[in-house]
Order: structure tokens, then sequence, then C-alpha cells
């Protein structure tokens, strides 16, 4: 098999992988670059465990071929918190008991990430909607979108004591 | 000196967040398929395309001669290694390989063993079967023709499809009470055939080692120990020298429990090649070969009497095992406790007569929250109790008032044999009724079919048996249903807990710490747990069938009431009296006399390792296995408003009402995280998830296009509650709880449904209850049956 080069910054450290253009985007990161957090749940691209976010937005990482990430950043889980500080996200997860298993956990943070990146008040509804490619067995969903709107609305408090204001 | 609080550190009652997330939301869980091991090899299986044909060749000849191929299996090759068959966990034989035909669209017929996953799929593909096809058979009744092919041809004595014929009750006194009936209400049901399909498949990593001859096996098990035991039947290895390890878990729901062919094969591969092999299945292989959930056939009889008492019931099963017989159940009872049924009524006579066949269809029908068999039971029960009120003109609460066990008849024996244990259950529905808003309903569905609407109200109530079980009755494969726990308090009052449960997201090392901090005073947090590693955490029976708080949790809390009674030994030497002048509060020792004059926990444990007593053995540390006196029987109220659409069949959700009673709430976060998950596999269930089986045999469901999962957008939102009747004979009053939403959940969505559409000569739809079947009892004013199809052969 004829091998490419990929580069990829990776939360934000530039990655060089030779890789087979057939691979997928899931397996490189998860075995390429032996960040774990990002899982795959399906063969069909309805799960959403592989949710990575590329440029800021929700991908299907199973779905995508490690060549078609040259170029670009990509943030999985373990680049979700800040050097101390977890994102509010996964406090949210973690405060409103929005996970069991952990297995979809990692996918659905990150889509949520992503919708309170682009919409930092949402209503249940929307949370719902946003989340709804993201597959969960453990929790029923309530929880989840407790947590998420936990979060929304502890980032929302932070914005607003840091003046970025509305 | 305070005592402490038990809420704050953690104790019975705390809705402690759990520890598990820390690693979860970071994603630094540890899941088979994210360990690698040196020079690791990749396995994949090539399955089998038709249901039902005999295997004329197989060639592997171009598999082996693609590079970084190591090693291609056939049936033949581990036959020669007596490797072609298993035994399952109800005693039957399944095939690892095929080697004389295939019995199910999706059996293991190789394996190809490479450097990489990538090429060992190529490899797959280049491997040549060669098939002669058979007569298919995806039904019981197509199973029971005279003229079936025999699906079974290598067991001897196997003449028929017919797998048990199993019989439990009274027949001679329920005929006497059908006798004396004023009203014998009929219903005919099918369970439908569903998955339980956790997120992440099934998986292991074999790891052989020559040098010392050990076996370590990282796998997706649920019981990590009866998988040891297994190994070592079949891979004749002393269980010594076999290590299983059940890391994280991303989901078992029951699928996890049985032995697969593909855990066999990746532990021959690496014995012949001594290298770690890797096996992770995809969706399709997961959905189309492990085990699946339920497939039952339900015929019922109630008797009754123009008052609405129930006199007796009659209950008739068929069941579809698929083509061997793997079921994970206790191995007295043919059916699971499928004989559960009704044990919230006081009824006086019952009898079930349980057949299950083998059709070409994947073995299972023990998983997906079942509680071995007690949702097809429960299902019943709660779909004929609604028929019998129907048939009585009764209100459905009211029937179910009327016939209900009173709480002052506890512990009751059924009439099935079982003795149930607490209960209120008439406090429970009014619970639910009021929360529903149940008086006023009648008006509102009125109201609302004066706007061409269709409103309806679905009861479920129902009571489960949790905790298998006591020796007397309950073993796998002979082994007796115990579990265990095993606690070991270091010098500075932190402690390690092992049990032999397995959690797969249950929050059992949140859990397990909050009994030890209600028994000893040590803070949860000073408290971590084990679980998994059959080197390390005690045998136990691991979890399935919400056994896990009955059993394991049990013996969590007997364990730590030794280590007490050692440490009361501690601190009577400490305090310098005798120990019956020592008193315990939570925490701390003390001198009855002298309130004031005490000694921690802590402070104990530091005396264990530092300043016992001449003549007492050092350390404190102990373990203990529970023999369960009996099981543990949660209840619940689960109520359904839906609305119909009759132009088009679809209906909503407008409100779901949970009430449940699981005795002692150890961490009530936790278990309504697990109620709204069963809540919406039973949602699920209700609304859109089968597996089904065309004429050829071909698996309708077998990837998740076809097989629904409901998401975010669809799943109602549940509305909890709760009464609390402590379990009597457990050391902290805690019940089972995992499965119940499950178990009892999908009788209120079809009796809401089907009391949307009173009036319209419908009695029952088969789940699920697709818009389509809907709209065609609507319109044809029929009963829409859900069985799979009758081949037509012209």
């Amino acid at each position: 098999m004829p091998v490419r080069t990929v580069s990829v910054t990776v939360n934000g450290e530039r990655r060089t992988v030779k890789v087979e253009p057939r691979l997928l985007l899931a397996h490189m990161i998860r075995h390429g670059l032996k960040l774990t957090g990002t899982h795959t749940g399906c063969d069909t691209s309805n799960c959403g465990a592989c949710t990575v976010l590329l440029d800021g937005r929700p991908v299907k990482s199973c779905t995508m071929l490690a060549v078609q990430a040259d170029g670009h950043e990509v943030t999985t889980v373990e680049g979700l918190a800040g050097q101390s500080e977890l994102h509010p996200v996964q406090e949210g997860f973690k405060d409103e008991h929005g996970l069991q298993c952990g297995f979809c956990t990692p996918g659905m943070m990150l889509t949520a990430k992503a919708l309170l990146d682009e919409n930092p008040d949402p209503t249940e509804d929307e949370v719902r909607w946003a989340l709804s490619g993201n597959l969960c067995r453990c929790t029923g969903y309530q929880n989840i979108v407790k947590s998420v709107l936990w979060a929304a609305k502890k980032q929302r408090a932070a914005a607003g004591e840091t003046g970025a204001g509305e | 000196m305070t005592a402490l609080d038990e809420i704050k550190i953690g104790g019975l009652g705390a809705s402690r967040r759990r520890v598990e997330d820390n690693r979860f939301i970071r994603g630094k869980g540890n899941y088979v398929d994210d360990i690698v091991l040196p020079g690791m090899l990749h396995m994949e299986i090539l399955r089998s395309p038709v249901a039902h044909a005999r295997i004329v060749s197989i060639d592997t000849s171009k598999a082996w001669a693609i590079p970084g191929v190591r090693l291609v299996l056939t049936g033949e090759m581990m036959a020669k290694r007596n490797l072609a068959w298993m035994p399952t966990l109800s005693y039957d034989t399944q095939a690892v390989l095929a080697t004389d035909k295939v019995r199910f669209q999706g059996q293991e017929v190789a394996c190809v063993i490479a450097d990489d996953p990538y090429i060992a799929k190529d490899a797959c593909e280049a491997i040549v079967v060669e098939y002669e096809t058979l007569p298919v058979v995806v039904n019981p009744e197509q199973a029971l023709a005279t003229d079936a092919p025999l699906i079974r041809d290598d067991k001897e004595n196997q003449h028929d499809n017919v797998v048990f014929d199993w019989e439990v009750g009274d027949a001679a006194g329920t005929d006497r009470a059908f006798a004396q009936a004023d009203l014998v209400s009929k219903i005919e049901l099918h369970y439908p055939r569903s998955h339980p399909s956790p997120i992440e498949c099934c998986g292991s990593i074999a790891d052989f080692d020559r040098s010392t001859s050990k076996l370590t096996v990282y796998m997706t098990t649920q019981a990590p120990h009866i998988i040891r035991a297994a190994v070592s039947l079949v891979a004749e290895l002393p269980e010594h020298m076999i290590r299983i390890v059940s890391p994280d878990i991303g989901g078992g729901f029951g699928n996890k429990v049985p032995v697969y062919p593909g855990y066999v094969m990746s532990i021959l591969a690496s014995i012949l090649l001594e290298r770690p092999v890797k096996w992770i299945e995809d969706k399709t292989g997961n959905l189309i070969s492990t085990g699946f959930g339920r497939d039952v056939y339900l015929r019922g009889e109630m008797a009754l009497r123009k008052d609405g008492r129930i006199l007796g019931v009659r209950m008739h099963t068929l069941s579809d095992h698929g083509a061997f017989f793997a079921d994970a159940q206790p191995s007295k009872f043919k059916i699971g406790l499928m004989h559960s049924a009704f044990a919230a009524y006081d009824i006086p006579a019952a009898h079930l007569l349980a057949r299950g066949v083998y059709t070409n269809k994947a073995p299972g029908g023990v998983a997906y929250r079942c509680s071995f068999r007690v949702t097809e039971a429960m299902f019943f029960q709660e779909r004929m109790v609604q028929a019998a009120a129907d048939d009585l003109g009764m209100d459905q609460a009211e029937f179910r008032r009327v016939n209900f066990v009173r709480d002052d008849d506890f512990p009751h024996r059924t009439a099935f044999g079982f003795l149930t244990d607490s209960g209120q259950y008439g406090k429970c529905l009014d619970v639910g009724l009021e929360a529903i808003g149940y008086a006023d309903f009648q008006e509102r569905k009125k109201e609302a079919a004066s706007r061409g609407r269709l409103l309806g109200i679905g009861i479920s109530t129902m009571t489960e048996p949790l905790g298998a079980g006591n020796s007397r009755e309950y073993d796998i494969l002979g082994i007796k249903m115990f579990d265990s726990a095993e606690l070991r308090v270091h010098m500075t009052g932190k402690a390690l807990l092992r049990t032999g449960a397995k959690t797969q997201g249950q929050g059992h090392e949140t859990t397990w710490a909050q009994i030890v901090a209600h028994e000893l005073g040590l803070p949860a947090e000073d408290v971590v747990v084990e679980e998994g590693d059959t080197d390390t955490a005690p045998f136990g029976m691991g979890t399935y069938a919400s056994r896990s708080t009955p059993v394991a949790g049990a013996a969590v809390a007997m364990v730590a009431r030794k280590i007490r009674a050692k440490a009361r030994k501690l601190a009577a030497h400490l305090l310098e009296v005798s120990e019956e002048d020592v008193e315990w509060e939570l925490g701390r020792f003390y001198v009855r006399s002298a309130p004031n004059r005490g000694v921690t926990i802590q402070e104990c444990a530091a005396a264990a390792y530092s300043n016992m007593p001449d003549g007492m053995e050092p350390g404190l540390e102990n373990v203990a296995y529970y023999d369960p006196p009996n099981l543990t029987w949660p209840f619940a109220c689960y109520i359904a408003t839906v609305e119909v659409d009759p132009q088009t069949g679809v209906w909503d959700v407008l409100n779901f009402v949970a009430v449940d009673d699981c005795g002692v709430r150890i961490n009530p976060m936790i278990v309504e995280g697990q109620i709204m998950g069963g809540l919406t596999e039973a949602y699920a269930m209700a609304s859109m998830q089968f597996i089904t089986y065309d004429a050829e045999g071909n698996c309708v469901g077998s990837n998740y296009m076809d097989y629904l999962l409901p998401t975010a957008w669809e799943t109602p939102g549940f509305e909890l509650h709760e009464v609390v009747t402590p379990c009597p004979h457990h050391p902290i009053g805690a019940k089972g709880i995992g499965e119940c939403a499950t178990v009892g959940g999908p009788a209120a969505f079809v009796n809401a449904v089907m009391d949307a559409l009173k009036g319209f000569g419908v009695r029952n739809i088969d789940m699920p209850m697709l818009p389509d079947r809907v709209y065609e009892a609507i319109t044809t004013g029929r009963d829409v049956s859900g069985h799979p199809p009758v081949r037509q052969d012209d």
C-alpha cells in the first residue's frame, strides 16, 4: 500500500504521521496518535462515539480518511480541558451524572462544546436536536441535556464576570 | 467529638458524584480496544452470508498469500485441537468455527490473524467458501412442523428442533380455578427479538506467554470469573494459569455475559503464535452474532370472578433460541424466571408450560436488562391485566388494586412458588396516579376526542426477582450464585475494596465505597474500588440480572462488619476497657460510661499494624462470600400518556411517570440514572426496535441503519418518583434496580396506545408499535401481529 504523510494540529500540537490513504481518521487518532478517548461504536456512521472537532466543527472521524484531515486542526476529548481546569462541559457531565459507562461521553461532550460555541444559551430542544447524531445507551439523555445546560449556564456566568458580555 | 454526618462522608443515601467520571470525561478510560501490547496481532472473522448450508469447501490459500497475514484458522483446524465446538452456559454446545454446516447468517466460518486489522479484513475477503444451501427455519412454528429440516444434526439423540419442554406451577389447581371462573380472558403476544447493542462491541486480547505458561485475556466480560472457569474447561488450561481482566466496559446490558467464538479463537491464535492477539468485532458482527434479547411467543388465559378477583392464570411460552442454546441463566430454570409473572398479584393458582426451539438464527435470548426473562414475564402480566380489566369493564387501576398482594401479607408465597420479600404496591400505584393526573385524564381524553385526537393512558405495575441467588436453587455451570467482597484497610485508614461483580457503567466504584462509608465511617473518597481482574478480585458470578447490590453489595456490607468486629477488639485494647464496654457510632468506638473517651476507626487501623494486643493477628482486612437467603423484590409503577394521530399512526408520549421502590437507595443520583436509561430502552422496544429475519434467513437489523436506537430527539422526558420499602433480609435493606424500568416500561407504552385505540376493536399491536402497524390497526379494526414471515414455497 502506498503511504502518505499527514500533518494535523491535534489539541494545539502539530503531529506528522505516515498513513495509508484508506486509513480512517478515527483509527489514526486512536492507534497512530494513541489518543484513545475517541471511540468507535458502529460501522454505519450513526453513533457519533468517534466525534472530534475539525476546525471547531463536529465530525464523525470514522467517516473521514486521515488524509482528508491534512492541514486541519483536530480537537479530541484529551484536548478539552485546560492545563488544570476542566472544560465546563466536562464539569457539567460529572455534576449532572451525564455519563455511566463513559463510552459515548467523549463524542457527546465535543458535540456539546461545538453547540455552545455557536449558541451559548440553547433551549432544551436545541440541545436535544444538536446531540441527535450521538447515541447513548446508558443515560436516556435526560441528564446529558441537563449537563449541557449546566455547562452553558456556567460559561455564560464566566463570560459575564470577565466582561465578555452577551 | 461530634458524630460524623453520613451524607457528608459519602455514605448511604448520598448522591455522591462518581469517581469513574474523572477518567471518562478526560478520555482516560481503559477499554479493551485501548490496550496495546508489544507484538500484538489483529484478528478478523469471516462470517457466513447464508443462514443454513453445508460447507462444501474452504479455500484459504489466497488469504495466506497476503503479506502481513500470520494465521488463517478454519473449523477443520480448530477440530484438530478439539476446539471446533464449545460448551455454552446452558449445557448445550455451540460451534466456534463451523465444520459441518452453518446454522445462521453471520456465523463464524474462518478467521485471519494479521499485522493490522485492515490486512486481516482484506484476507477475510480472499477466503473462498463453497456453500450448499439448505431449507431455512426462521420461526418456531416452522421449526416444529413435521417436515422441518433438522438444524442440530450434530447432536446425538436430537431428532427434532425442540430445545426443551419445561413446566412449573399447579396444573390441576389451575384447571379447578378456571372451572369456577365467571369469565376467562385471553391474550396472545409476540415479544420480538431485540438486541442489547452496547455502544462498545465485544472484543478480547489474548496473550499467552510460553515462558510462564500463563494466559492473560483482556475481555469485554460481565462475568470474568465464570469466563475463567469456562476457558479452563474449553482450552484445558489450569485455572491458576488463566488471568481474565475485564477493564472498563462500554456498556454490557447482558450482551457481554456469554462466551463468544471470537474470544476462543483469539486465545487459540495467541497460543499458536505466542503473541498477543486482539479481536474487536464491528457493529454488524455484534448485532448479527452475539446474544440477542427476547423472541418469545406468549399465550395466556386468566380466570376471573365478576367482582374483579383473579382466580388463576395459564401461561404458554414458545421461545426462539436460534441455532445454539447459549443463554446465560441459572441452570435449573429453562425459560429463566418467566414464572415470576403475577408475583405482585394475589393469585391462588397458576401454571406455565414453556417450549424452546432451535431456528436458523443467532443464539441468545437472555440479555438486555431482562433479569432472566422477567421482561417477558412482566410484559405478559401487564398486557394480560389490561385485557382482563377491559373484558370485565373495570378501571385498569382499580383492577390492579383489587388483586395486589397487601402490604401486611409479606413475605408472600406466589402461585409459582416464589417468596416475595416486601412491598407497598397500592401506595406505589397511588403515587403514580397522582403524579400523572389520573383523576382528570378521562376528561382530557374526551376533550381531545372532540378535536379528533386520540389520547391514551397505560399503566404497568410490576415486581421483579433480583439478586440470583441462593445456593439451593441458583447455579451456572454448577457454580452457586453467590458473590463476594474483599476489604483491606491500610495503616493510615485508607482502604482497597474488591468485589466479584463487574461494573459496566452502573457506578460500582462509587457506590460500593458508600456502603463501606456507611458501615465503617471511612469517608467514601478514602476507599478505592476495583473489579474485573480474576488474579486479584475474589471469585464472584459477575454483574447481570441486577444482582450486584443484592449479592455483591451485601458482601461489601458483611466484609465491612467483619472489619468492624476486629476494630472493636483493637479499640478495647487502645481504650484499656473490655470489649463489652465499647460502643460504636459511625466512624468511632467509645467507652459506654465515658462517651468522650474514644478512638476513631482510623486509629484502630493504625493500631492493627503498630499496636495490636498480644496474640492478635496483625493487619485489618477480610473477605466475605455472600450466599443470599432470598431474591430481592423491587417493584414499580410506570404510567404513560400518549397521543395517537389516527391519520398517520404516529404516537407521541405526552408524559411518563415512573415510581420505583428498590428499598434503601445507596446513591439516589445513580439509581435515577439507571431508571432513565432503562426507560429509554423500554421506549425503544415499544416504538422502534426489533431484529427480524426474512424468509431466506437474512437478518434485518444487523446495523444501525436498520436497528434503531432512539436519540436525544425522540426520547421522551421522564418524571421520577419513589417509595421506600426496605428489603428485610438484605444487610442494608437494599434491592436491585438496574433492570426494573426496562422490564416494566414497555407494557406502559403499549397499554397507553391500546387505551387510545379503545373502541376501534383492537386488542393488541405487537411491538414495536411502528406507525404503519398502528395505522393498520386503526384502519382495519384488527389486531396487528409482528410475526416473522413464513416461507411461501411456490
